[in-house]
């Protein structure tokens, strides 16, 4: 136990200095790179005098190091800026979109983890066999279709061909602004003012981008199900499982998959940290209203204070679910010292 | 079996490749090629992405003797053609052919990937091997570089950087490259590891082998086997993070035929004239899968213990 409180101890520790190499890098790609601030913000129709303004208030004309510490000092209060397009700060713009991101997330995970557990383990347990082989193939197209290419099918086929699927966005023009803001997440605001109108309509609106997304999750978390489980499938445990008359499906979900739930826990972090980079191109297919949308809409305007803003936070929900991983995977298993 | 008879006294190359007692080095080397090879033919999928990844880059090398028409002529008359004989995949949203506009991307898609891996798998495995060896404060030091470059997903990283420099093919490259050497320092590395505290190292060190000569000479090539597989892997996501640079306009810029540019330009015909923007996407998944079915041959023939 001591062993393992030090060992996490040492991660814990580790997590400041990525978390400032983090903050570094995004400083360095709005600052030394050819985009020139100043003229971001006030065009480049601006009188000398006003540049000059604009320059100062900056900080431009220190160093660059007293610059980073100026950015830092700023950053410890929560200020990331303003964004120029949006003309709100971007700590609000985050805020309002990050939601968004974290609901199409979601329910991408549990769609994936629904489809591809299952999946996993029957090509575990069928290992060799025509069923092995197809889920392999299924998990591959997965990792290999543009997700963007997914999207745009999806809409073509359930939206404008069968018209089962309600159109982008998050949801109805009818229902805007009908349901009172909690969460930001429409399905729970929904669900919190008992509106099942709104609730379906969100649910919707979700299913098309949220099943796009858990396509790519779904063929890792089947992968390594399929992997986890041949190992313990293996083991002498199982034998004795089977030697002792179990029916098949306790040996295999009981005795098998509960020595692997752990290990899958842990996946599971990672895929969800992974998921964030898929949302910003699902985002921008089916207009969603989340922090990749924004952050795209914000490159192709230049809009450096937003897009670095964007980045470091995903960054740090990126290293935030990687921690979790790691967290639990030396909490929950026995077998790491 | 007749074959099975004795033949006249020579041996066959066969025989010659599998022999258990090879008289020379380089018949050793070849004949463990040869069973690596046999061993990855067993592998229908594996073999069936090599063969598509090896036409795709022939095709695509081939470019200018099969292009039926210039991929940059317009032809405003023709414009959103479905496939037919004069263009075999269609015309595009300015009247361009398809089919042709494919074989030239194919050169900026699977070049960016080239160019990606020639910069990143040297590096990756130098940084990796020079950390594992020297270990101490440059280990920690290196490791903790790859860390913080680990902690940004991959495509958000590379559109940080390509908005900051300015969009195109080159900054779309350096933009990948960047965000794609840790995981092969994490590799090697861990590799070097192991083979660090083995007794051959000790004996190369005792022979008064310099550091460098044993990380270049003698770890570093211990390492490619599990690398190459890694590099395989990777190609398929990097041509799917080139391609999704293209798409949200910050790699390729339109003019220019890349695969996920064309699907960018061609998207607001998805409803009507489906095909424009799903061939070349179609393109991308059959390049991006060649290589991961590929990959995945390799990693079992090369790295069983990873199965």
């Amino acid at each position: 136990m001591r062993g393992r409180l030090r060992a996490l101890a040492g991660t814990l520790a580790s997590v400041p200095i990525t978390l400032f190499g983090l903050v570094l890098v995004t400083f360095f790609i709005g600052r030394v790179m050819p985009v020139d601030p100043v003229l971001a913000i006030v065009g480049d129709r601006a009188t000398q005098d006003v540049v000059e303004q604009t320059r100062l208030e900056l900080g431009l004309d220190r160093s660059l190091p007293v610059q980073f510490l100026i950015y830092l000092g700023k950053l410890a209060h929560g200020d990331l800026g303003r964004s120029v397009m949006t003309s709100h700060t971007v700590v609000a713009d985050i805020s309002r979109f990050f939601p968004a991101t974290m609901e199409l997330a979601t329910a991408a995970i549990l769609i994936a983890v629904l489809i591809g557990v299952p999946l996993g383990v029957l090509a575990a347990v069928k290992q060799g066999t025509r069923i092995d082989h197809t889920i392999r193939v299924i998990c591959l197209a997965g990792h290999s279709i543009p997700i963007f290419v997914l999207a745009l099918l999806t809409l073509l086929v359930f939206y404008a061909t069968l018209g089962i699927a309600p159109g982008p966005g998050r949801q109805d023009v009818v229902f805007e602004d009908m349901v009172p803001a909690v969460t930001n997440l429409l399905t729970v605001d929904a669900l919190i003012a008992g509106d099942w109108g709104a609730f379906r309509d969100a649910l919707a609106h979700l299913a098309q981008p949220a099943g796009v997304l858990a396509y790519f999750s779904m063929a890792y978390i089947a992968r390594m199900t399929r992997a986890f489980m041949l190992d313990a499938l293996s083991g002498e445990f199982i034998i004795t499982a089977r030697a002792k008359g179990l029916p098949a499906a306790r040996v295999i979900w009981r005795h098998a998959f509960g020595n692997i739930a752990v290990r899958l826990v842990t996946v599971l972090a990672l895929t969800y940290a992974g998921l964030l980079e898929g949302a910003v191109v699902t985002e921008t297919v089916f207009s969603w209203p989340g922090l990749g949308q924004y952050l795209t809409v914000s490159l192709l305007n230049a809009d450096m204070n937003a897009v670095l803003g964007a980045t470091l936070v995903v960054g740090v929900t990126y290293l935030g679910f990687n921690l979790l991983a790691d967290v639990l995977y030396r909490l929950l298993d026995p077998r790491v010292r | 079996m007749s074959a099975a008879l004795p033949g006249p006294a020579t041996l066959s190359w066969r025989d010659w490749l599998l022999t258990d007692t090879p008289a020379s080095r380089a018949q050793a080397a070849w004949g463990r090629r040869y069973r690596l090879w046999r061993d990855f033919r067993a592998n229908t999928l594996a073999t069936g992405g090599l063969v598509v990844a090896v036409v795709l880059i022939a095709l695509t090398l081939a470019a200018p003797w099969l292009a039926t028409h210039d991929p940059g002529v317009q032809e405003l008359a023709n414009r959103l053609q479905p496939p037919s004989m004069a263009h075999w995949l269609g015309t595009d949203e300015l009247g361009r052919d398809v089919f042709s506009r494919l074989l030239y991307g194919g050169r900026v898609t699977l070049g960016m990937v080239v160019a990606v891996v020639l910069m990143v798998a040297p590096l990756g495995l130098a940084i990796g091997c020079v950390a594992g060896y020297a270990g101490g404060a440059l280990d920690r030091v290196l490791m903790r570089v790859t860390d913080v470059f680990l902690a940004f997903p991959r495509l958000i990283l590379a559109l940080a950087f390509v908005a900051a420099i300015k969009p195109g093919v080159t900054s779309a490259i350096f933009a990948i490259a960047l965000t794609a050497w840790p995981p092969y320092a994490r590799l090697a590395r861990a590799e070097t590891l192991t083979i660090r505290g083995t007794d051959f190292i000790a004996a190369t060190r005792l022979t008064g082998a310099s550091a460098t000569r044993i990380v270049f000479c003698h770890v570093a090539p211990l390492c490619l086997p599990s690398l190459v597989v890694r590099v395989t892997l990777d190609m398929s996501s990097i041509i799917l993070t080139a391609a999704s640079l293209g798409f949200l306009g910050m790699g390729a810029q339109p003019p220019s035929p890349e695969w996920g540019a064309m699907i960018a330009t061609a998207r607001r015909f998805i409803l009507d004239q489906w095909w424009v923007p799903t061939i070349p996407g179609i393109a991308i998944f059959v390049a991006s899968l060649s290589f991961n079915l590929l990959g995945d041959g390799l990693r079992d023939v090369l790295d069983p213990k990873q199965r």
